[in-house]
């Protein structure tokens, strides 16, 4: 069953599902507000309707909507991969979701340019761009690259904790030389604007998977569907406007020192470097080890917590599946 | 809807005497665990084992019934279960994980399989996760004081604590109960629980609490496919005697009041912060 039909079924069948605590300040309302989705080309989307949609417009509108997923080729959505000065392992994130990844560039995106993968040279034009790296501005190819990406993409994703917040490009332990200047490795949001972080070192293959879902949700979907999406890459276009430095200490500032912190240990799961520890029902960050990557921060159910979208979770999840190829009923 | 959605609500216990003999209440989540660990619906479960220190639970993964029956009861105290749960798909290999938390945990565990940055190979491998009612919590050293100082009752020598009739109860080795009315108890509990806007795990695949039914009894919710799945295998298989919630007493009229009292307490404290011009609201 395509994606498209799958969604459908499920967030136009149950009307009355919505329920439980409900954020106040209907946060479905802001994101298409935001750089990305404006740039958004509709001439190719069915329907050129904006993405912008009241928040509380209930998902019910009529079922007999253009079945898009019949010719799913012409409605791909286009991505790059931008490789900055990073490691290569957010690139292997994203491969590692072995069929899926094949699921997703048959049927959802075409990959237009990725120096690993694909044979391009100069960056297209694309619907989005996961730019992975921090850029070195000692390098003038570099400055252009990552300028030239913004012009040319709709939505620019930092694709992990370096081209997010400089990460171990800045921050590398053990006593290495740092080899060219590490002063010189910038986020890219220090140069461009960025719509959207997917912080961690990596980010995990999964995540990757589910924010190209709703990217392509986003740009190709039925009004019901770019709600959902807007309002599922919502914090993530937050995470990008809060600024392009991460710290395990942002567990402190923006969670304990806020009083919102509940000692469930998240945060401590998330870290890929084992730096913190749950220590009398609060994290305790070792900053030594810290590389700051940002994952803790993001993952903490106090960062954002957003009922709208998570409340969903058993229904998105079915529906991430389905879009994959996996599971079914 | 304050109880979340559910599929069905029952009163239930273990029918294992084992299980039963020193669980808090009805032994639901043991029991369930525990089946789901011999059917392979679970490798293994992230629980609230042993700590170091009396009432001072450590989460663990348990991958045996024994460890399982290890962890039975109520610490009223945070177990940080969720910093194990990569622990188990990565470090322990589990294709297939169970996990028990208060409904915080269980939010954390929904957000961390929906927006997974830093939990890879951790969203597609939980099989059932299970919730437990939760009205506030208090940090270790907050539970040391209410015992020792408010109960006079030491750490080492108290045997059960319990919450329920408006008072917090500690039980001792020689059968001694000591008592303090809940209201002494509120200013140790955790700041984080103040803006908490879930009473009975509304994101959990069952969820249960001593709420709504007689003593030695539970409440449970059926709320996913998964945990409807888990509940009605559970149930032919004869491992729980249940009753019709509804001819129960006090019944879900009480947690649904509960539930009401909670939400809007700290709805309200959510409010208030928003007066204060950088005090967070986590769910906007
Ligand atoms: S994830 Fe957030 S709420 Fe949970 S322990 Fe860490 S800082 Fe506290
Ligand atoms: S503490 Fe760990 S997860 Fe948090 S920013 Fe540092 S390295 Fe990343
Ligand atoms: S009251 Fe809420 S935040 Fe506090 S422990 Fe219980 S579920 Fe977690």
């Amino acid at each position: 069953m395509g994606l498209l039909s799958y969604l459908k079924e499920i967030f136009t069948g149950k009307q009355e599902t919505p329920e439980g605590p409900k954020a106040p300040g209907a946060p479905a309302a802001k994101p298409a507000a935001t750089a990305a989705p404006e740039k958004v080309k509709v001439a190719e989307a069915a329907e050129a309707k904006p993405v912008q949609t009241p928040a509380d417009v209930k998902v019910e509108q009529k079922p007999e909507e253009k079945i898009m997923e019949e010719k799913p080729v012409a409605d791909k959505i286009t991505i790059g991969h931008v490789h900055m000065s990073g490691c290569t392992g957010c690139l292997v994130s994203l491969a590692d979701n072995y069929e899926g990844l094949f699921t997703l560039l048959d049927n959802y995106a075409d990959l237009v340019y990725c120096l690993t993968l694909a044979d391009v040279r100069d960056i297209p034009k694309m619907d989005v761009a996961l730019v992975e790296g921090s850029v070195c501005i000692n390098d003038p190819h570099s400055v252009e690259d990552i300028k030239k990406t913004r012009e040319n993409a709709t939505i620019v994703v930092a694709l992990g904790a370096c081209a997010a917040y400089g990460n171990i490009t800045r921050f590398a332990r053990g006593g290495q030389w740092n080899q060219p200047q590490h002063e010189s490795y910038l986020p890219i949001g220090d140069l461009i604007d960025v719509d959207l972080y997917l912080p961690a070192c990596p980010p995990s293959k999964e995540s990757i998977r589910n924010v190209a879902v709703m990217a392509y949700l986003l740009l190709k979907g039925t009004d019901e569907q770019k709600e959902l999406a807007a309002a599922y890459l919502k914090p993530l276009m937050d995470l990008a406007a809060r600024g392009t430095e991460a710290c395990g200490c942002d567990l402190i500032y923006d969670v304990i020192n806020q009083g919102l912190c509940m000692g469930c240990g998240t945060c401590a799961a998330a870290c890929p470097v084992r730096a913190i520890d749950i220590v009398y029902g609060k994290p305790q960050i070792d900053r030594d080890l810290c590389i700051k990557c940002g994952a803790c921060y993001t993952q903490c159910p106090r960062s954002f917590f957003n009922f709208d979208v998570i409340n969903q979770f058993e229904a998105i999840s079915e529906a991430i599946d389905a879009a994959m190829g996996k599971g079914g009923e | 809807m304050v109880l979340g959605s559910y599929k069905t609500a029952i009163c239930a216990r273990a029918a294992d005497q084992d299980i039963l003999a020193k669980s808090q209440d009805g032994g639901i989540v043991t029991q369930l665990f525990a089946f789901a660990l011999e059917e392979g619906i679970i490798d293994g479960a992230v629980v609230a084992g042993p700590g170091d220190e009396p009432f001072k639970p450590e989460p663990i993964v348990a991958t045996t019934r024994a460890e399982l029956l290890e962890a039975r009861g109520t610490r009223y105290t945070i177990c940080p279960n969720m910093s194990m749960i990569k622990e188990a798909t990565r470090s322990y290999g589990l294709d297939k994980v169970g996990i028990v938390g208060t409904p915080c945990q269980i939010q954390a565990l929904r957000k961390a399989q929906l927006y997974p940055v830093g939990m890879r190979s951790v969203p597609d491998k939980i099989a059932l996760a299970l919730g437990i009612f939760c009205m506030e919590n208090f940090p270790y050293q907050g539970l040391e004081a209410m015992v020792e100082d408010l109960c006079n009752v030491k750490m080492e020598s108290a045997v059960k604590m319990d919450i329920g009739k408006g008072k917090f109860s500690v039980y001792t080795e020689r059968g001694a109960v000591s008592q303090i009315p809940l209201k002494l108890t509120h200013k140790f509990e955790q700041g984080g629980c103040h803006v908490c806007l879930d009473y009975v795990a509304n994101l959990a695949d069952v969820s249960t609490g001593s709420v709504g039914t007689p003593d030695g009894w539970s409440t449970v919710f059926v709320r996913t496919k998964v945990g409807e799945d888990v509940w009605g295998k559970a149930i032919e298989a004869g491992y729980f005697e249940t009753k019709d919630i509804a001819d129960v007493k006090p019944g879900l009229d009480l947690v649904t009041k509960l539930a009401n009292e909670k939400i809007s307490k700290n709805q309200k404290t959510i409010e208030e912060r928003a007066a204060f011009k950088n005090l967070r609201n986590p769910y906007l």
